[in-house]
């Protein structure tokens, strides 16, 4: 059994732009904007970096391929930029990559930037379409969109677990009011509106069964993270937050091509997530993490997650959702900063943006205090990237 | 001795009422006679219609067996690339074979059956499947569009286990000018009706079909069923009385139920007599388009024997009204409607790799687990079984011809299509395999987990930017 990424690793310095329709930011603006908050909250010059790492999905959208984006906007001296692409776990590879190298002993400092610039093509949801999976998918495929991926996800668990659609339609409403009610209080989010459970069902249907509030929002948005060696951090901050887990799991076929997997859960959030605990020495996930930022790309994703993360026993993610459990005042909240669903979610971005609202919860500086959770010991990020039965999940444990 | 070994047919699921079209074309002083028409899905064509029409007629015969496949039209996708190729590698057919397509009049789908006959006769080839098929556009308002319907129908030709054997053959050419269209046009021109029934139709028939009875040496009494189409209600009587037959020994013209098929009218006419045939009925066979072919028939024992199909009878029964006519046109792009932005980013099909992949994308095979069993789709080198991986012990395994079971499913309104919401899912095979793909022929509120669906060939896009038809298979609702 390898040792792992645990506490080899300090976090020193972040920052997260506004996420939004910023249809007056370039894709660079939004780096610039990002890197800048980081550095100042590194406290280090730019001579000190020694590799970067820079995640970027949609580069056709935005930047162009590679990363000499990154190192071209930010001035970079000559030194090692690795562009990362995994869906939408790219940002978190990002991340991933960064970690390794000082871990390595490689570099003493690094980089990680991820950045979407998704407001540029003229239509609503993501690009895309078939194209995206290959020559091949593409002629055999279907058009899938990611809420007709997702809604069949829905679909299924509803099926699964016997929900008629109006129970199941209710379940997933107040996922998103919850989400709604901590975005509205958080001053860089993207959808910043309180909604009522009524508003969401009475909402048009995007595919069914998913409507328009069970859909996250698409945005612009970068963020970034400043990574040490552990034994190195208290050198640059009194608080640096450690590394407890890195994980990330992708599908085998098994869950689209073999008629085992029950397509009310994913497969591969349940397997990182098992991977990310004995990493982090994590024996109740329900107990022991304190809050987290998962990928709520739909509704019913955040709803799967809670089971897959064993934060709910499977197929009760009903019960715990209508007691609160996962309210900003609950026991152990979830998408305190509004998640995708209403910070955004510029691909590239998004697994910084949560590892940045992890770490200010953590340190205690998030920027308005009635979202501050108290005393919180492990925050957990997750992101899906991909379509439930085909897809790349990565998940990132952190704490002080 | 050569004939008929099996009979299939295929009319698509949406019908349009003359009332609907009535509606619209009114004010053009457009009258058509009381009926419906057989109207195409927006993803179906000549050539989708012809794979469904030659799967219900390979009923239970073995693929390997067939040996040439003839498609007959007027209406083909492609002026160049043999819709027949590519039809074979739809039906996953053996590549060793003689694939032709007759095109050109709506005498072909008769014309293509003599020349399989032909072939059975001259030992060339001893399986034959013919295909007949027409989906032809119409200029809205046109006589043509409330005459017009979509339909097809095959038979398998051969020189052994016959249903039906060939008595006698006769044809008949003239370069007759009713309808034509030239190379690059969409729409067929005609001239008067008067002229199209009195100097043709009405003369033809019966010059074909008394050319055919003295050929055999027959009576027009001898047979129990008279097939020819029958562009003119009144005039199709007319000529069989002219002929000397009873009124009760004429076919089912489908003109009110189904339209005028073209190629296929014939010939779908023919299945429908077939399906109601006794051994030793004799059954006569004409078409008409410049000139006919006239055929006599008859039946054996062995039509008893017959698995069970679809054929007419059932596709006509299983039917959808088609309420707008608004939407018709949408499906025939005869009225082009926005998609918004995301509905022009279009599909580039590398010919490369669709040649590559040919199998996979328009055979629908994928691969067998020689060690483990498990059926997977698309084809795998390495099994998709978690307990196996075996690399390289594949062998091929067709899912086109496997039913399945709705596994999850979603009707998605953001998909750019023509006929939203866009209903796709995942289906589980029956005997193991699943995979994801368009659903077809079903409305969102009748779609549910679990549903029994069968896979049908359909066009999947039309890039007008590079003259590509793309096809590819989808799951439909199991018909009834």
């Amino acid at each position: 059994m390898a040792e792992g990424i645990k506490d080899k690793v300090a976090i020193i310095g972040m920052g997260c732009t506004k996420f939004g329709e910023l249809w007056d930011k370039s894709a660079e603006d939004l780096m610039v904007d990002a890197f800048k908050e980081c550095m100042e909250d590194a406290g280090i010059e730019k001579k000190d970096i020694g590799a970067a790492w820079f995640g970027v999905h949609f580069e056709e959208q935005s930047v162009g391929k590679g990363a000499t984006p990154l190192s071209l906007t930010l001035k970079l001296p000559f030194i090692p930029v690795t562009r990362t692409e995994n869906f939408c776990a790219t940002g978190t590879e990002a991340f991933r990559g960064a970690c390794y190298g000082v871990a390595s002993g490689a570099y003493d400092i690094a980089l990680a930037l991820g950045v979407e610039k998704l407001k540029d093509t003229g239509y609503g949801g993501l690009p895309g379409g078939p194209s995206l999976m290959g020559t091949k998918n593409a002629l055999i495929m279907p058009k899938l969109t990611a809420p007709g991926a997702f809604a069949m996800l829905a679909t299924r668990y509803f099926s699964v677990y016997g929900l008629n659609p109006e129970e199941g339609k209710s379940m997933l409403a107040k996922v998103s009011v919850k989400s709604h009610y901590n975005g509205a209080r958080n001053p860089k989010a993207h959808l910043r509106r309180e909604v009522t459970e009524e508003q969401i069902i009475k909402a048009p249907i995007i595919a069914w069964p998913l409507g328009l509030f069970d859909c996250c929002g698409v945005s612009d948005g970068s963020a970034a993270a400043i990574v040490t060696r552990a034994d190195m951090a208290k050198k640059f901050r009194p608080d640096p937050i450690h590394v407890k887990a890195l994980q990330i799991a992708l599908s085998s076929g098994e869950e689209l091509m073999y008629t085992k997997w029950d397509g009310a859960h994913v497969e591969t959030t349940s397997r990182g997530a098992k991977s990310a605990y004995e990493e982090a020495g994590v024996k109740n996930p329900r107990e022991e993490i304190s809050m987290a930022e998962v990928h709520d790309c739909f509704s019913i994703t955040e709803a799967v997650t809670m089971e897959d993360l064993q934060f709910s026993p499977r197929g009760k993610v009903k019960e715990d959702i209508e007691a609160g459990r996962f309210n900003l005042d609950g026991p152990q909240p979830v998408q305190p900063d509004g998640g995708l669903k209403c910070f955004g979610h510029p691909i590239g971005a998004s697994g910084l943006r949560m590892l940045y609202e992890m770490y200010k919860q953590l340190q205690g500086k998030v920027q308005l205090p009635e979202r501050q959770i108290k005393n919180p010991k492990l925050g957990l990020t997750h992101n899906l990237g991909g379509f439930p039965p085909m897809n790349i999940v990565s998940i990132a444990i952190i704490g002080l | 001795m050569v004939g008929i070994k099996s009979y299939g047919a295929y009319i698509p699921r949406y019908r349009m009422n003359h009332n609907t079209l009535f509606m619209a074309v009114a004010f053009l002083g457009s009258f058509p006679a009381p009926g419906e028409n057989a109207i195409a899905n927006h993803d179906e064509d000549t050539l989708t219609m012809a794979v469904a029409a030659g799967i219900d007629c390979l009923s239970g015969v073995k693929r390997e067996m067939v040996d040439g496949l003839y498609l007959a039209t007027t209406s083909q996708p492609y002026m160049v690339r043999q819709n027949s190729a590519l039809m074979a590698t739809a039906l996953d057919l053996k590549a060793d074979i003689r694939t032709a397509d007759f095109i050109g009049s709506t005498k072909s789908g008769t014309t293509a059956l003599l020349s399989a006959l032909d072939s059975a006769k001259g030992d060339t080839s001893s399986n034959v499947l013919v295909c007949a098929s027409d989906c032809r556009l119409s200029k809205p308002g046109s006589p043509q569009e409330s005459l017009y319907g979509d339909g097809a129908a095959s038979l398998l030709v051969g020189n052994e286990d016959l249903i039906a054997t060939l008595e006698g053959a006769h044809s008949v050419s003239y370069d007759f000018p009713d309808r034509w269209r030239a190379s690059g046009e969409k729409f067929e021109h005609a001239w008067e009706d008067r002229f199209i029934r009195d100097s043709g139709y009405g003369q033809f028939i019966a010059e074909v079909i008394s050319g055919l009875l003295k050929k055999c040496s027959l009576s027009i009494k001898d047979f129990a069923r008279i097939v020819y189409p029958g562009l003119y209600a009144r005039e199709h009587g007319a000529i069989a009385k002219r002929l000397g037959a009873d009124p009760s020994q004429l076919q089912d013209t489908l003109l009110s139920s189904v339209g005028d098929t073209g190629s296929a009218s014939p010939l779908m006419m023919f299945v429908a007599a077939l399906e109601d045939a006794k051994p030793g009925d004799r059954i006569l066979v004409a078409s008409f388009g410049d000139g006919g072919d006239a055929m006599s028939f008859q039946v054996t024992d062995k039509i008893k024997g017959l698995a069970d199909r679809r054929a007419v009878k059932k596709h006509m029964a299983s039917k959808k009204d088609l309420a707008s006519y608004e939407k018709y046109l949408a499906f025939r792009n005869l009225a082009p409607m926005d998609l918004g932005m995301r509905g022009e980013i279009s599909i580039k099909t590398p010919m490369s790799a669709l040649f590559r992949e040919r199998k996979v994308i328009l055979s629908l095979c994928g691969s067998k687990c020689q060690k483990c069993g498990t059926p997977q789709y698309p084809y795998q080198r390495v099994c998709v079984n978690p307990d196996c991986g075996a690399i390289d012990q594949m062998e091929e395994y067709r899912f086109s011809d496997k039913n399945g079971v709705l596994f999850t499913y979603t009707g998605d309104n953001l998909a750019a299509s023509i006929d939203p919401p866009s209903v796709y899912g995942v289906v589980d095979f029956d005997g193991g395999g699943r995979f994801w793909f368009d659903l077809t022929d079903c409305d969102l509120d009748s779609v549910k987990v679990g549903m029994p669906v069968e896979m049908t060939f359909r066009k999947r896009y039309v890039d007008e930017s590079s003259g590509v038809h793309g096809y590819s298979w989808k799951a439909a609702p199991v018909r009834a």
